[in-house]
């Protein structure tokens, strides 16, 4: 594997590990089947795009993706919560309704960003290649939303927002507005979703309508992988947990992309993405049996 | 977790080893190609590629290195090929489709790039106009002369007024062709009439939404249409709307005629291009290229059912006449 192949596969991780916390939030913290994200991912990729190339400021545009995304997440929320619709349902809903809602946003179906300022044409230190400088500038970011995150679940708001999640019923007997916390929840999930659409499409050359397809199936796929990497309860050590979980994610499909020459074909990739996955979820069962044999 | 660790490493290796490369020899030349999914068209425009290589003294297994990935319909997977290309330094990346072209194009202003099966490349900023670039990119586009559709969509209708189209307005390509219609079609005494179709299903209840208001049902190389087009061909012959279409397979499939791009021609222009690359030319110096080759298939029985008869002349034109 290239020191390209292996800084893309790193860089693009770190892009989806911020769609994994969003993910894990919503599904674990919360327990809200989330499937927003697919239409929140390219809709933090729309609102970014369409600002930068009409002139905004990149950091002005990211931050009103991450905002975009917010209130992406709150609809959904809003939608179970108040209008009572399974949680499920109300996520397809804004799911659909966002694709007609960032071809509004973008104009049209792609908008390009090939030559136009973007975080990382601002950020990127003289002398150092793009192809480092990225991973490098995603790497801060990353941590310090993992770093925010732990500390926000620890706030009293933020334990509120996790004992909804685990118990609502006890939560509510505890005086806690376990719909208020559902909504500020979701919102923070989604905002973290919206973040890494920006961040994608100002990497990736633009933003565009399909860009959003399968990013829920990314997102947990990672949360899981992360999640058999290293088992915790403790957020501190979850939220790593997921990070390190999507750039595996991103490793194995790299790894897929260079199997063609044991035979297989570009059109394996997907399968041979799932495999690994597969192996890399039934090897800690394996050694953990293994171990209570010998015990 | 400590427990876990020692698989990790484990499966690790195993990734490592799955991704040695074979050694490249010194004069061989390389061509990476990437698409954005699967799909007829665009597995035409590769294969095209690989012939016209051939044609230029690049054989496969020869003195050219050939790896071809496809991003399985997934944007985050296409970036990833871009990445890998670029890491792998080929003499020319080979983009098909407007996704796949923007991630390699904006990951890399060195590795030339040539991309393909792309309609509107100064819209979606791979090149900033039709000159050459004078940087690393070039490539050749399929937008179809509009006008010449229209004429032909006048030869099968002489008296149309009122054209539909069906499309899904999340393709930029499409989105294209029905901007570049708004403004041509009143200069011709016609007009347009919209119907979307976001996903392939959508696709009959798009074209039944028509009836009544069109006179003729034009669509563009649309994949939703193309994938669907059976359930236009039901619309048409029901309600006696002739069908034109921009590819020539549609004809085969019931369309009346279709003034197309030879997707396999296109490939192999593409691929003229590439060879001129790997023979020491600066892509920078190529101008974007139009496809060059247009074939025109009719079909006048599934004319006859959809209510209209075909000239001679234009059966008699056709490169192909469907029975």
């Amino acid at each position: 594997m290239s020191l390209f192949s292996l800084l893309g596969a790193v860089e693009i991780g770190l892009i989806f590990s911020l769609v994994a916390l969003g993910v894990y939030i919503s599904f674990r913290l919360l327990r809200f089947p989330d499937l927003t994200v697919d239409g929140s991912f390219p809709l933090g990729g729309a609102v970014c795009a369409i600002l930068i190339s009409t002139g905004t400021n990149p950091w002005l545009a990211t931050l009103a993706a991450t905002a975009a995304g917010a209130v992406a997440g709150l609809v959904t929320g809003w939608l179970n919560v108040k209008l009572k619709i399974m949680d499920l349902l109300a996520s397809i809903l804004m799911m659909i309704a966002l694709y007609s809602i960032n071809l509004r946003v973008m104009g049209g179906p792609n908008v390009p960003l090939i030559n136009d300022p973007t975080l990382f044409t601002l950020l990127q230190p003289p002398g150092l290649d793009d192809y480092w400088a990225r991973p490098l500038i995603l790497l801060v970011v990353v941590i310090a939303a993992k770093l925010l995150l732990d500390w926000f679940f620890a706030t009293e708001r933020g334990l509120a927002i996790r004992s909804t999640g685990s118990n609502a019923r006890m939560a509510r007997a505890q005086g806690i507005n376990t719909g208020a916390m559902v909504l500020l929840g979701m919102a923070v999930s989604n905002a973290l979703v919206g973040l890494a659409g920006a961040l994608f499409a100002q990497t990736q050359g633009g933003s565009d309508i399909s860009m959003g397809i399968g990013t829920i199936v990314i997102g947990l796929a990672a949360v899981i992988v992360g999640e058999s990497i290293l088992p915790s309860r403790r957020i501190v050590y979850a939220t790593l947990a997921v990070i390190v979980g999507a750039i595996v994610y991103r490793f194995f499909i790299a790894a897929a992309l260079n199997s063609d020459f044991i035979g297989l074909k570009a059109q394996d990739l997907n399968l041979v993405t799932a495999l690994l996955v597969t192996v890399a979820l039934v090897i800690p069962q394996l050694k953990r049996k293994l171990a209570s044999r010998k015990a | 977790m400590q427990m876990n660790k020692l698989p990790w490493m484990s499966l690790g290796a195993l990734a490592l080893a799955l991704t040695a490369m074979a050694p490249a020899s010194a004069q061989e030349k390389s061509v990476a190609v990437t698409a954005i999914v699967e799909h007829p068209a665009l597995d035409s425009v590769r294969d095209g590629v690989q012939t016209a290589l051939k044609a230029a003294g690049f054989e496969v297994g020869k003195n050219l290195k050939w790896q071809y990935q496809s991003a399985q319909g997934n944007t985050g997977t296409a970036a990833q090929i871009a990445r890998k290309f670029i890491g792998d330094k080929p003499d020319a990346i080979v983009a098909i489709a407007t996704p796949s072209a923007q991630a390699v194009v904006a990951a890399t202003k060195s590795v030339p790039v040539v991309f393909s099966a792309v309609t509107d490349p100064v819209a979606a900023k791979l090149v900033a106009s039709w000159e050459p670039s004078k940087n690393n990119v070039t490539g050749v586009s399929d937008m179809l002369a509009l006008d010449k559709q229209m004429d032909l969509v006048k030869q099968v209708v002489p008296n149309a007024k009122r054209v539909g189209m069906v499309y899904n307005p999340g393709e930029a390509n499409s989105v294209v062709v029905v901007k570049e219609l708004e403004k041509l079609l009143p200069k011709l005494g016609m007009t347009l009439v919209e119907a979307a179709a976001p996903r392939s299903v959508d696709v009959s209840s798009a074209a039944r939404s028509l009836i009544g208001k069109v006179d003729v049902i034009y669509t563009n190389t649309d994949n939703n249409v193309v994938s669907a087009y059976e359930s236009l061909v039901k619309v048409g012959q029901d309600a006696k709307i002739p069908l034109v279409a921009s590819d020539t397979d549609s004809v085969k499939r019931g369309a009346i005629a279709a003034l197309g791009i030879n997707y396999r021609d296109l490939g192999e222009q593409t691929g003229r291009m590439v060879a001129r690359i790997l023979k020491g030319e600066k892509p920078g110096d190529i101008k974007p290229e139009l496809s060059t080759k247009m074939e025109l298939f009719v079909n006048p029985g599934a004319a006859e059912k959809q209510g209209v008869k075909l000239s001679d002349a234009l059966v008699k034109s056709a490169a192909q006449v469907i029975q």
